[in-house]
């Protein structure tokens, strides 16, 4: 039982520093002094979103989670103790241990008091004397915690590489002579410091640093070693280029000296191997105070990088690189200029196509797979490599040899992808699909639209061994459901993952985990893709994965049936007499302009540029910011900068060359409200009503004064009221130019065309709505918004769409489709799940009510569906099909309808 | 007399020590009334105590000392106080939180007696008092209001300084050992550990058992086949978050049978560089709430683990009675113990 010899410590789950776990990463990004973000949440008391910081931490594979709440304005205590609270409230962020960060006793104190595992003290010192030194480390003993020591004494912070090891020394004896202090859980934090700040003094602070922590090392037996190193390059903020380069030169020399842990922000981190020469020389010049002039030969070489690039002096270079080293760097980069040149030759030199592609280009790829999965590359630079790396196989393919008989063609391992029968949304999918496909995975796309038999006939054929199924509406969670209960009726025990913005853990455990035997798993984003990919299909991890999966879903089933009982639900006549307050004697409907239908054919493309609203655009390309603030980021800037250029240009070529073409059609009704439903009519005169639309109300228990809303309450209840209702599309073309992108491989351009045309559509919902306030109905005839302020909607009037969270109800688009006859109008279609083929496109409603507010349906209850049942014409059991996500309780199955 | 904790390091290092069976088991057997729960004091106390066991070691010392004889008559060498619910918060809910001393300190006085008079009679088998610390019925890790999950209801200052009552009244009333035992969240535990660690500082009495300590027993409780204690933590993360404090054993008990205990036991054989327990139920609860598993069966299910030399300390939870423990106590004499090999070259630090 040798286990004793490793500093252990414990969140939900162990994490033991044995000699394998090389270096040990703690997020920082929820301590409030180091992170501004961070800050203002805990400030502003919004706890939840804090909370999603941390598990961003560890999602982005932070070991130990640093918790600091030292801020002037705040009650430390408090704030430690609840966020530690709410952290154990959830198993994803109280798996890892948690460091408690403070230089206040009482809020290390009151941290202590909140963790079940073993964490750590960040930190006491001899600063005050060994009197108070000795007590604050005997009381975090009693608590069971490790402890970081900083080298600090009475006289102040180590600052030499003598003061430090001598105060390290001290420190240890005292905690183990003294204080028995388990000397495994002792961490120093011998101070890193800035260098080449151009004081004679800062000269060895990195050396210094190095050699401290290989003393510590050597002659503190059991000790550990950490650090915070951003530090190191303070003096180069804003050149990110030079200080990612001293990050990773830093840290791996320290780690080589014997560093254990510490503070990286993986984004802000070179791989050592891949600084360019010159500049490593420079930084290990300034690290190890080994020139003279190391200072001055960073600082200018610092210039060089800062203005005009890395990439002009990277560019000179790699050209001469052998073959396979210039390949893994055009695929790294991007670069389609010599790939034709460079695969030629490597197929020349290996003699084989397919070594070409199972060798180099397959190694750079998997370079390009490791980046993306440390963070260190970004999707569009992702898609960009995957796009060379197609064109590359395209111009092997036909030098391939036929597959003989019999024999596999390539050991790849094959994930097979749809988008589910009802569903046309693909740009999830394709993104998974490139990720998957840069981790030497094979992708079969089957497409969109696929039906369930189709999916399990090809996975059977092609022996795929994944299958992974996508969609975006809330119907095709159900069609998931049902592709599931088929292939396990059918006999498959292929792994199961389940993707796209609708889809859930929760859903996939309550709903379609229980039907299918196999592994089911749902995958948050297209990075988390990989490994979990790799996971499932590894047949040593396999099993006891499949074990933990199912597990875990079983777990969240019974949390989620517990939640179930004690949601606050009120009953639908009390939420009914709970409504919008409005003051209908000051409020009254404006008659519109011009009632009745209206097409308008061919919208002015360049017009409907300037109504994008891009920071949407951006997170479809998993970049988080908003516009144009994003263009600025320090971390993904750069890469938004050039994603935001290539998409202006192909605009300007999409709207010169109309490869698309954008058309809407509206209407504005008179109306009767009927209770929760409105009544419609084609004129004012007219007793025969066209066409019923059919509102939800909130049943959630709301506080004083807080109303039930239902987008009915917008409606005038007994007096004539008018409703508008629209459709847009500028997806109608499309397909010739996907085509020409598909036939070149070519997903960059395939996926940056469909988010353009997608939010191009939004643009013309957005235009559409500004004409139908200022003219059509013309209740707002004097607006005059900017397109920021439209994006803040900050008009009067609302546009809730079907299937968005105030009438999240799908089905409601069919009346819309039927009132404005929108296929023949504008030719948009309705799939059977009522999908929006060409997808490009966009529908809902017009409420000109200057009370009318977006809101959430959230859940709610079986009265409510009964009455929507009846209102609508339709049976219980399809009503709740059609609401299963807004269902406060589990429906009832009948036992044909139930799988198992 | 003998140092009581030598005496049971030089026992443990001979044999797989037996603990005793449930008590609340047993005591149903009695069939007691609400008068019964009443001692004079209490006659009357507004509120029902009818079930608040604990209460018997003032009430009705002869049934728990009757109890204490049949355990020690099966073959136990190792006694519970009836003490489970022994600390003010949980005495609170019968409104007796001010009887939490005196209910340790009987409880512990009367095991004591009674495994003096079983040491007396045969000096080769010596019997051990340890005085239970249960878990409360409040968690500090977990919010009983699933809308408020950073509410507690409860708090690691009032958990410790309520098991520091009751620790002194163990020690007082002369138990040899303190068990901390069904930990469903190690928070609590903790926060009894560091209590414990307080009391034994201001009565003098060192932390390790191995320097005349008073030794300290913890034992977890993994809720389920996710392996997991209802807090969350995986067997190990457990073991990680107690092992701050020199323990005389770790273990587990309460809420699975023998057979669903063992793979997390394993974990703990494997790792743990204590002795090892285990008091596992009498299987799992039939439909209706009740233990059904026989003496025998149990004993073939723990055999299995005693085969591998996994334990140090054995017993029973809900459902065992002396029948259990006395299958146990003959089937364990026939096994090793489990070799606690701390390779002390490396536990020196210079």
């Amino acid at each position: 039982m040798k286990t004793n010899n490793y500093l252990k410590l414990s969140g939900l789950e162990p994490l033991i520093f044995t000699p394998e776990l090389n270096f040990v990463n703690i997020g920082e990004r929820t301590n409030i002094t180091g992170s501004k973000k961070f800050a203002r949440l805990i400030l502003d008391g919004n706890y939840d979103e804090a909370l999603e910081v941390a598990l961003d931490q560890v999602r982005g594979g932070a070991q130990i989670l640093d918790v600091c709440m030292d801020e002037g304005m705040l009650d430390g205590e408090f704030a430690m103790n609840k966020f530690l609270n709410l952290i154990a409230s959830e198993p994803e962020i109280s798996r890892i241990p948690i460091m408690i960060d403070s230089s206040k006793w009482s809020i290390i104190l009151a941290g202590l008091k909140c963790v079940q595992g073993k964490g750590i003290v960040n930190s006491i010192s001899l600063k005050n004397g060994e009197e108070e030194f000795i007590q604050q480390a005997k009381t975090i003993k009693k608590f069971g915690a490790a402890v970081v020591v900083m080298a600090f004494d009475e006289k102040g912070q180590a600052d030499t590489y003598e003061r430090r090891i001598q105060i390290c020394e001290r420190s240890y004896r005292v905690l183990v002579d003294v204080v028995k202090f388990n000397p495994q859980d002792i961490i120093f934090d011998p101070n890193i410091f800035p260098v080449a700040t151009g004081m004679e003094e800062h000269k060895r602070n990195a050396l210094d640093f190095f050699l401290a922590t290989k003393w510590i090392k050597e002659n503190l037996p059991g000790a550990k070693v950490s650090g915070g190193v951003s530090n190191v390059s303070f003096s180069f903020r804003g050149n990110n280029p030079v200080r990612e380069a001293m990050h990773a030169a830093f840290l791996y020399h320290a780690i080589h000296h014997g560093m254990d842990m510490g503070i990286v922000n993986p984004t802000m981190l070179e791989v050592y191997d891949d600084i360019p020469k010159d500049l490593l020389e420079r930084v290990e010049d300034v690290l190890f105070d080994r020139k003279e002039d190391a200072t001055e030969r960073l600082l200018d070489f610092a210039e060089t990088v800062k203005s005009s690039g890395k990439k002009e002096i990277a560019n000179e270079a790699w050209r001469s690189d052998p073959v396979s080293k210039r390949i893994e760097h055009a695929l790294v980069k991007g670069i389609l200029d010599y790939i034709i040149e460079d695969t030629e030759e490597a197929r020349l030199l290996l003699q084989n196509p397919l070594h070409v592609i199972e060798g180099p280009l397959m190694d750079g790829m998997n370079v390009v797979g490791d980046l993306f999965g440390e963070g260190k590359m970004f999707l569009p630079q992702v898609v960009k490599s995957a796009r060379v790396m197609k064109k590359a196989v395209a111009y092997l393919e036909p030098f391939m040899p036929l597959p003989e008989e019999g024999q596999e063609a390539s050991s790849l391992k094959k994930i097979l992808l749809a988008t589910v029968k009802g569903d046309v949304h693909d740009i999830g999918k394709n993104i998974v699909g490139v990720v998957l496909s840069c981790n030497s995975y094979q992708i079969i796309d089957l497409g969109v639209m696929v039906d369930a038999q189709k999916i399990i006939d090809e996975a059977i054929k092609s022996k795929v061994d994944i299958i992974g199924l996508s969609g975006l509406i809330t119907p095709s969670l159900d069609e998931m459901v049902n592709v599931a209960s088929e292939m396990e009726r059918q006999g498959l025990t292929i792994p199961l993952l389940i993707g796209g913005a609708t889809t859930s853990r929760i859903h996939t455990a309550v709903k379609i985990d229980p039907v299918y035997s196999g592994i089911v798993i749902h995958v948050t984003d297209a990075s988390k893709s990989v490994p979990i990919a790799g996971e499932t299909i590894s047949e040593e991890t396999k099993e006891p994965y499949k074990v933990k999966l199912k597990e875990t879903y079983r777990q969240l089933r019974i949390e989620h049936e517990a939640k179930q009982s004690v949601k606050q639900l009120i009953s639908y006549e009390e939420a009914k007499s709970n409504p919008v307050d409005i003051d209908w004697s000051t409020n009254t409907p404006v008659k519109p302009t011009q009632l009745g239908k209206t097409i308008l054919e061919d919208l002015d493309l360049s017009v409907l540029r300037k109504y994008i609203d891009w920071t949407p655009f951006f997170s479809t390309w998993m970049l988080s910011g908003k516009y144009p603030k994003i263009l600025e980021d320090p971390i993904i800037g750069l890469e938004a900068k050039k994603l935001f250029s290539d998409a202006n240009e192909m605009l300007d070529q999409l709207i010169e060359e109309r490869w698309i073409s954008a058309k809407a059609v509206f209407g504005i009704f008179p109306v009767k409200r009927i209770n929760d439903d409105a009544l419609v009519f084609e004129s004012n005169d007219s007793t025969n009503s066209i066409g019923k639309f059919h509102f939800l109300r909130q049943q959630g228990k709301k506080g004083k004064g807080v109303p039930n809303r239902s987008l009915a309450d917008y409606i005038h209840p007994n007096q004539e009221d008018y409703l508008g209702c629209f459709a847009v599309t500028s997806g109608l073309g499309m397909e010739t130019k996907l085509a020409e992108f598909q036939a070149d491989g070519d997903d960059y351009n395939d996926i940056l065309f469909k988010a353009l045309a997608d939010r191009l559509a939004e643009a013309a919902a957005e235009y559409v709505h500004e004409l139908v306030r200022k003219e059509y109905w013309g209740y707002a005839k004097n607006e005059s918004l900017d397109n920021e302020s439209l994006v803040r909607e900050e008009y009067l009037g609302i546009r809730p769409a079907p299937g968005y969270p105030a009438c999240p109800e799908h089905s409601e688009k069919e009346t819309i489709f039927n009132l404005l006859e929108v296929e023949n109008s504008i030719g948009i279609s309705l799939t059977s799940s009522y999908a929006m083929y060409p997808t490009s496109s966009v529908s809902g409603f017009y409420f000109g009510n200057p009370e009318s507010k977006y809101f959430g349906l959230g859940k709610i209850g079986a009265d409510q569906v009964a009455s929507y049942a009846e209102r609508k014409g339709i049976s219980i059991r399809e009503a709740e099909r059609l609401l299963s996500p807004n269902l406060a309780y589990t429906p009832t199955l009948s036992i044909s309808e139930s799988v198992l | 007399m003998q140092n009581r904790t030598e005496l049971l390091l030089q026992q443990l290092s001979k044999k797989i020590l037996i603990l005793d069976g449930a008590m609340g088991t047993m005591i149903q057997r009695y069939k007691l009334e609400e008068n019964d729960f009443r001692t004079p004091d209490l006659k009357d106390h507004p509120k029902p105590l009818k079930g608040n066991n604990d209460l018997l070691s003032l009430s009705r010392p002869d049934i728990i000392k009757d109890i204490h004889r049949e355990y020690l008559k099966a073959g136990a060498d190792i006694i519970e106080t009836n003490t489970f619910s022994g600390t003010s918060i949980a005495q609170e809910d019968y409104k007796l939180g001010h009887l939490a001393y005196a209910i340790n300190f009987e409880s512990a006085k009367i095991a004591r007696e009674v495994a003096d008079e079983f040491t007396l009679k045969n000096p080769n088998q010596p019997r051990f008092v340890a005085g239970a610390v249960g878990p409360t019925n409040r968690t500090a890790s977990l919010s009983p209001d699933v809308n408020d999950p950073g509410y507690r209801a409860i708090t690691f200052d009032q958990l410790a300084e309520a098991y520091a009552e009751q620790v002194n009244g163990l020690l007082d009333g002369g138990a040899d050992i303190i068990l901390v035992e069904t930990i469903f969240d190690t928070l609590n535990a903790k926060a009894a550990l560091f209590a414990i660690q307080d009391v034994f500082e201001k009565r003098g009495i060192p932390l390790d058992p191995k320097e005349g300590g008073i030794p300290i027993m913890i034992s977890g409780t993994i809720t389920d086949a996710s392996g997991r204690t209802l807090s969350g933590q995986t067997t190990e993360a457990f073991l990680i978050s107690v092992s701050h404090v020199p323990l005389l054993s770790v273990g587990l008990n309460c809420a699975l049978g023998a057979k669903e205990l063992r793979p997390y036991l394993k974990v703990l054989a494997q790792k743990a560089p204590f002795f090892v327990s285990a008091y596992p139920n009498a299987g799992l609860p039939n439909e209706f709430g009740q233990y059904d598993q026989g003496a025998n069966e149990m004993a073939d299910q723990v055999r299995e683990f005693l085969k591998e030399g996994m334990l140090n300390i054995l017993g029973g939870c809900c459902g065992t009675t002396p029948e259990h423990i006395s299958a146990l106590s003959t089937m364990a004499a026939g096994f090793q113990p489990r070799k606690l090999e701390l390779n002390e070259v490396e536990e020196q630090l210079d």
